[in-house]
C-alpha cells in the first residue's frame, strides 16, 4: 500500500496544490529567470547596480511587505489587477495562481543567482568557437551555452521550487487561506497550529514536507550527476 | 586569398598592418605579445577594427568606411583556436558536425569521412572531448573547423599547449592540410621549426606592425631579420631535395643548387624536398678548396658582400649556385683574408652543425 492513500484527504489536497502551485511558479518564472540571469551576467549598463537590486530585494524583505506589494499591485482593484481583470477577467489575489505568482517572487533570487553563477562559469571561447563554426548569437545560446549551464540551472530551478514550497508570509497576505485554492501545505500546517489538539496532524504535516523537500533535493543531486557524467565520458 | 589592412589602438598598444595572404600556408611570425593573435581575431570577427579593410576571396568582410562588419558566424572562415575548444557536452562526431550541419547542403565542400581518414580521428567519433589527449583534441579541434567549409583556415598557435611528444605527433597531419583540401592557411607561431617545417610565406610581426612578408628561404636568408627570427642569430635557409642516404655512416645527402649537403641522417625517403637552416657561425670560409678535412661539405661560392659588424664579428653573404648563405666571420681573420664581393671561395660547413631542428621535411606539404 502506497503512502499516497494513507493521506487524509485535507494532507492530499494541501499537498498536491503546494506541488501545482509551486511547479507553475518555477516553470512561470524560468523563462524570465534566464533572461535576468544572462543580463547580469553578460551586458553592462548604467543602472545595472539598481536592478540587481531590485530582483534580489524579495530575498531581504519580508515576505508579508512583498505579499503587501502584490496584494496592491495584482489586488482586483490593484493597478495590474484592474487592468487584468477588465480586460481579461483574470483574477489572481485568492485565488491558487495568485499563490503561484507570490511564490515566483519569493523565489525568483535564488533562482536568478544560480543561473547568473552558472552562465558566468561557461567558458567565453566556447561559445566564440560557436560563433566562427556558423551560430548566430541566439543558436550559440541554445546549444553552447545553455548545455554548458544546465547544472546551474537545475540547481536554480531545485532551489526555487523548494523555496516555493515553503512560501507562507507572502502567499497568505496575498491570497490568504482558501481551503482547496491557496492552503498549501506550510499555511496548512499554520491552520493547524492555531486549532488546539491537533498536533498528531500537525507532525504529519511537518513529515509530508521534509519528503517532498528532500525528495526534490535528492532529485537535482542524481541529475546533475548524471550531467557531469555526459559531459566526462 | 586574404587581403588585410587594419589598424586598431588598445591602451598602450596599437596595431596596425597591411598585407595579402595567398595560398598554402602563410606563417604570422613574432615574439608573443607582438599581436599576431589579435590580428587573426579581427579577420575572424572576434574582434574589431578602428579602421580597415579585410577582404577574403574578394568578398569583404570588414569596411570601416562603408560601416560593414560581418559577425563572426557570417564569415565562413575555420578557426583553430590554441587551446582545443571542443564543446564537452557533444561527442566528437557532434563536434565534427556542429559547423557543417548549419550549411546548405550545397555548400558543403569537406565530407565528414575525408576529415576523419585524413586527421585519423575515426575510432574516437563516439567519444567525449574530455577523454581525449591534447593531440587528438587538437586534431578533432582542426577537423571541426575543416568541416564547417571555411574559405581559410586560421591556426593560433595550435601546438603550444602541446608537450613536445604531441607536437610532433601533430605536425604531419597540420602539414598536409593545405594541400589535402585546398585551403589557404594563415597560422600563427613563435616556434621557428614550425615555420621552417609547415610555412611557405612568411609575415614577420613586431610590435604591432608588418616587418616584412616574403618567401620562407628569403626572410629567413637576411640577416636585416634575424634579431627577430632566430634568438639574434643569422643563417640561411636553403630549399633542398632528399637524393642519398648513406645507412652504413647514418648520412643523409641533400643537393640544392650549389652543390650537396651531408647531414645526419633524416628518415625521409628520396626525393622528398626538405628545408635546411644553416647559422650563419658555422659556415667558414677558405680562400682555396682545402684538403685533408674533416668537415663533410665543401661548397664553391662567390662573395657578394662584406659587412663589419664591429671590431669582433664581420657576416659575408656567399651565393652558392644562386643561393645566398652567410657566414660569420671574425672580422680579425677578414683583416687577413681581405675578402671583397666578386671573389671565388669555398664554403666550409661542418655535417654536425646542422641540427636534427635545423632540416625540415616537406614531403607531406610539397609534392616531391
Amino acid at each position: 500500500m502506497s503512502l499516497w492513500f494513507t493521506l487524509t484527504p485535507l494532507e492530499r489536497e494541501a499537498l498536491s496544490l503546494s506541488l501545482l502551485v509551486s511547479g507553475w511558479a518555477v516553470v512561470g518564472s524560468l523563462p524570465f529567470g534566464i533572461l535576468a540571469a544572462w543580463v547580469l551576467a553578460r551586458r553592462d549598463f548604467p543602472g545595472k547596480s539598481l536592478f540587481d537590486g531590485l530582483i534580489h530585494l524579495p530575498l531581504v524583505l519580508p515576505p508579508v511587505v512583498v505579499g503587501y506589494a502584490l496584494l496592491v499591485l495584482f489586488g482586483r482593484k490593484g493597478i495590474i489587477g484592474g487592468w487584468l481583470y477588465d480586460w481579461f477577467g483574470i483574477t489572481l489575489a485568492f485565488t491558487w495562481k495568485g499563490a503561484a505568482i507570490a511564490s515566483a517572487v519569493v523565489a525568483f533570487p535564488l533562482m536568478v543567482r544560480a543561473i547568473r553563477m552558472a552562465l558566468e562559469g561557461v567558458d567565453r571561447g566556447l561559445e566564440q568557437a560557436a560563433r566562427t563554426l556558423g551560430c548566430g548569437p541566439i543558436r550559440t545560446f541554445f546549444s553552447v551555452t545553455m548545455p554548458l549551464a544546465m547544472p546551474g540551472v537545475l540547481a536554480g530551478v531545485i532551489l526555487a521550487f523548494a523555496r516555493s514550497l515553503s512560501e507562507f508570509g507572502a502567499t497568505i497576505t496575498f491570497v490568504s487561506n482558501i481551503p482547496g485554492e491557496t492552503r498549501t501545505l506550510p499555511i496548512a500546517l499554520y491552520a493547524l497550529t492555531q486549532v488546539p489538539g491537533t498536533d498528531d496532524a500537525a507532525l504529519r504535516l511537518c513529515i509530508i514536507s521534509v519528503v517532498v523537500a528532500f525528495a526534490a533535493l535528492l532529485a537535482s543531486e542524481i541529475l546533475a550527476r548524471r550531467m557531469r557524467a555526459r559531459m566526462e565520458g | 586569398m586574404l587581403e588585410i589592412d587594419v589598424a586598431r589602438r588598445q591602451g598602450d598598444f596599437s596595431l596596425d598592418v597591411a598585407f595579402t595572404a595567398g595560398s598554402g600556408v602563410t606563417a604570422l611570425f613574432g615574439r608573443s605579445g607582438s599581436g599576431k593573435t589579435s590580428l587573426i581575431n579581427m579577420v575572424a570577427g572576434l574582434s574589431r577594427p578602428d579602421r580597415g579593410r579585410i577582404v577574403v576571396d574578394g568578398k569583404v568582410l570588414f569596411d570601416s568606411q562603408s560601416g560593414l562588419d560581418l559577425p563572426p558566424e557570417a564569415r565562413r572562415l575555420g578557426y583553430v583556436f590554441q587551446e582545443h575548444r571542443l564543446f564537452p557536452h557533444l561527442s566528437v562526431r557532434d563536434n565534427l558536425w556542429f559547423g557543417t550541419k548549419r550549411l546548405p547542403v550545397a555548400e558543403r565542400r569537406v565530407s565528414l569521412d575525408h576529415v576523419v581518414s585524413v586527421l585519423g580521428i575515426g575510432h574516437l567519433l563516439d567519444r567525449r572531448p574530455t577523454g581525449l589527449s591534447g593531440g587528438e583534441k587538437q586534431r578533432v579541434a582542426i577537423g571541426r573547423a575543416l568541416l564547417a567549409s571555411p574559405r581559410i583556415l586560421l591556426m593560433d598557435e595550435p601546438l603550444a599547449s602541446l608537450d613536445a611528444a604531441r607536437k610532433s605527433e601533430l605536425l604531419p597531419f597540420i602539414a598536409g592540410l593545405s594541400r589535402q583540401f585546398d585551403i589557404p592557411i594563415v597560422y600563427v607561431s613563435h616556434s621557428m621549426e614550425e615555420v621552417l617545417r609547415l610555412a611557405d610565406t612568411l609575415a614577420l610581426i613586431d610590435a604591432g606592425r608588418l616587418v616584412a612578408i616574403g618567401p620562407v628561404e628569403d626572410l629567413l636568408s637576411s640577416p636585416a631579420y634575424a634579431p627577430l627570427t632566430g634568438h639574434g642569430e643569422a643563417g640561411s635557409v636553403l630549399a633542398a631535395t632528399l637524393s642519398a642516404d648513406e645507412a652504413e655512416f647514418s648520412i643523409s645527402t641533400l643537393s640544392f643548387p650549389g652543390g650537396t649537403l651531408k647531414v645526419g641522417r633524416i628518415a625521409s625517403p628520396p626525393g622528398s624536398p626538405v628545408r635546411v637552416r644553416i647559422h650563419a657561425h658555422d659556415v667558414a670560409i677558405a680562400l682555396f678548396p682545402p684538403v685533408g678535412l674533416s668537415v663533410r661539405n665543401q661548397l664553391p661560392a662567390i662573395v657578394r658582400s662584406v659587412t663589419p659588424i664591429d671590431s669582433y664579428l664581420t657576416d659575408v653573404m656567399l651565393d652558392c649556385g644562386g643561393c645566398p648563405l652567410w657566414s660569420r666571420i671574425t672580422t680579425e681573420a677578414q683583416s687577413e683574408l681581405s675578402l671583397k664581393p666578386g671573389m671565388a671561395v669555398t664554403a666550409l660547413i661542418k655535417s654536425l652543425t646542422i641540427a636534427r631542428g635545423d632540416v625540415a621535411d616537406r614531403s607531406d606539404i610539397l609534392p616531391g
